[in-house]
């Protein structure tokens, strides 16, 4: 009975949390819901038995791709007025692509049937004595191990594009080689100098600024303290 | 007695609140030594005295710390989001405190001893995030959303190695579950074994708890105070409380993976008359100070150092230590519950 309770409570939050997604205001409450969404779907798991896919859910949805969505959304500068009017203008093509969708959606749903070996695989319960975790792993790297592993080799061509598509070695930034900083000594980066008053170090050839900045070349008209700061 | 707090719902719904007081009212009285800690070891290696004044050896100086916080002004920023401001520090808090519930403080002492424990945890470390993004953008400042975009960069970088390690250490066990964990550390705690893995583990959660060398979303002298920059009174306590909460529960997993929880550091007659409890928090300490010792020694990294270390030095390292350890468990035979 309690399980029922918890289950009605559950779904019905996830139904509004996802309605609320796509019908609140600000974008990022969108995202703030979207993740409520997924933790009351976690919840539905875990009501099911399935405590190991309800932990992923949440690692992996929440912790990680929620965070890169809210973490877009927060960076952009969206103006709603402008959207709104946008949908004076489209609304009509909007409308004609969603009805499409609806009817191509019922006309599926309407011819839908299972595959008989579909039908067997809902019916086998999960193997008693194991945890959740085991079970999966039993199919996963035995029956359907070459599913897996494609699934494992897309996922590494889309990291590579990704990478590819985003990575350029821009020459303005500067690169720190840290290898070779840690292998600086004290030896061939500092040197002892005595600088006589007045000249500082430039006199004795002691220290050479590697290139000048523009505002100090200006400076030099000003009156110098003395002091040889060795321009 | 026992049939009603086994047998009834509304037994077992009492004995599950009793046993959360158990824990949480002495974690909260471990934050609060862990701030008078924290400055006193800081004074000691930076020879000062620190906190003297307030009670003997300024002992009560953390409640009068908190008193001070609860007569502060709430001040809320006209420009904010007055709901997710709240709400920011209030969630970091509660994650905080709900990670408690699966960890084990002594053989089968454990809220809820769940198959799945570990990921619970890492799920819910996973989330602290959220308290601090949310409570960066609600702010409306440019600082604070700074250290909230720092926050979320730093804190999902260094999960992902954080993650290699976890899974290091379950192939080793080969259970899901946190006791199950501390109970094959029998043989030899996991810090010999996979000592590379418990220095990548204890350095990403000084990352994952933004605590120094990694505090860049705090950095002060760049950013102010980050993320909590406008927080003030309760809603700062609150933040304040919910980070070294998540210190100690670092240390608690660190204690647990790698230290061998409650288990004596030998299994012979003096070790074994003390508690378990006592010797799990007794490594937490030493963990904890291990935190307050890298605080006083380290300067802080630049942001690209930050993402370096976590992306070009740690997950490729713990990834390569993942495949050797698994191929290692396979050639010997090592491999548990086969």
């Amino acid at each position: 009975m309690i399980t029922a309770i918890l289950f009605y409570i559950f779904a019905a939050i996830l139904l509004v949390s996802a309605a609320m997604v796509v019908s609140a205001r600000n974008p990022v409450h969108s995202v703030l819901f979207l993740i409520l969404a997924f933790f009351n779907a976690a919840a539905l798991f875990l009501i099911a038995g399935a405590e190991f896919l309800a932990m992923i859910l949440v690692i992996v949805y929440v912790g990680a791709v929620a965070v890169l969505f809210l973490f877009v959304v927060m960076m952009l500068d969206v103006d709603f007025a402008q959207l709104r009017g946008g949908i004076q203008r489209y609304w009509l093509v909007g409308a004609t692509v969603g009805a499409v969708l609806f009817v191509e959606l019922a006309l599926v749903l309407g011819g839908w049937t299972l595959s008989p070996s579909a039908v067997r695989l809902r019916m086998s319960p999960m193997p008693s004595g194991v945890s959740n975790a085991e079970a999966l792993g039993r199919i996963l790297y035995t029956d359907y191990i070459f599913l897996f592993q494609t699934a494992g080799l897309v996922l590494l061509v889309a990291m590579i594009g990704a990478i590819v598509l985003t990575l350029r070695d821009r020459k303005t930034s500067r690169h720190q080689n840290i290898r070779r900083q840690t292998e600086r000594t004290v030896v061939e980066t500092l040197e002892m100098v005595s600088a006589p008053v007045g000249a500082g170090t430039t006199a004795s050839g002691g220290y050479l600024r590697p290139k000048a900045p523009e505002p100090e070349v200006v400076e030099e008209h000003a009156p110098a303290g003395g002091h040889g700061h060795g321009h | 007695m026992y049939d009603f707090f086994h047998n009834t719902n509304l037994g077992i719904v009492l004995l599950t609140f009793i046993e959360a007081l158990a824990l949480l009212v002495p974690l909260l009285i471990g934050v609060a030594y862990l701030t008078y800690a924290e400055r006193k070891v800081l004074a000691a290696m930076q020879l000062r005295k620190g906190p003297n004044v307030v009670g003997p050896f300024g002992l009560l100086q953390p409640f009068a710390d908190a008193l001070k916080m609860l007569m502060k002004e709430t001040i809320i920023p006209t420009g904010s989001n007055r709901l997710l401001f709240l709400m920011g520090p209030m969630l970091t808090f509660m994650l905080a405190m709900l990670a408690w519930a699966v960890i084990p403080v002594n053989d089968g002492w454990a809220i809820a001893d769940i198959n799945v424990g570990i990921l619970y945890l890492f799920a819910i470390s996973s989330l602290g995030v959220y308290g601090i993004i949310i409570a960066g953008w609600a702010s409306n400042s440019k600082y604070a959303f700074l250290g909230a975009m720092r926050s979320a960069a730093q804190m999902v970088s260094y999960e992902v190695s954080m993650g290699f390690v976890l899974v290091t250490v379950l192939l080793c066990v080969g259970s899901l579950n946190l006791t199950d964990i501390v109970r094959a550390l029998k043989t030899i705690w996991f810090c010999i074994p996979l000592f590379p893995m418990f220095i990548i583990f204890f350095i990403s959660t000084l990352a994952e708890t933004n605590r120094a060398p990694f505090d860049l979303p705090e950095g002060e002298s760049e950013i102010v105070a980050g993320f909590f920059v406008e927080y003030s009174s309760m809603s700062f306590a609150l933040f304040f409380l919910g980070e070294y909460a998540n210190m100690i529960l670092m240390s608690a997993l660190t204690t647990i993976l790698f230290l061998g929880g409650w288990l004596a550091p030998f299994n012979v007659a003096p070790f074994t008359w003390v508690p378990g409890v006592v010797w799990f928090v007794l490594k937490i300490c030493f963990v904890l100070f291990c935190f307050l010792w890298v605080r006083a020694t380290f300067p802080r990294y630049r942001y690209d150092q930050l993402m370096r270390l976590g992306w070009k030095v740690f997950l490729p390292f713990s990834l390569i230590w993942l495949v050797l350890t698994a191929g290692a468990l396979m050639a010997f035979g090592w491999l548990p519950n086969v």
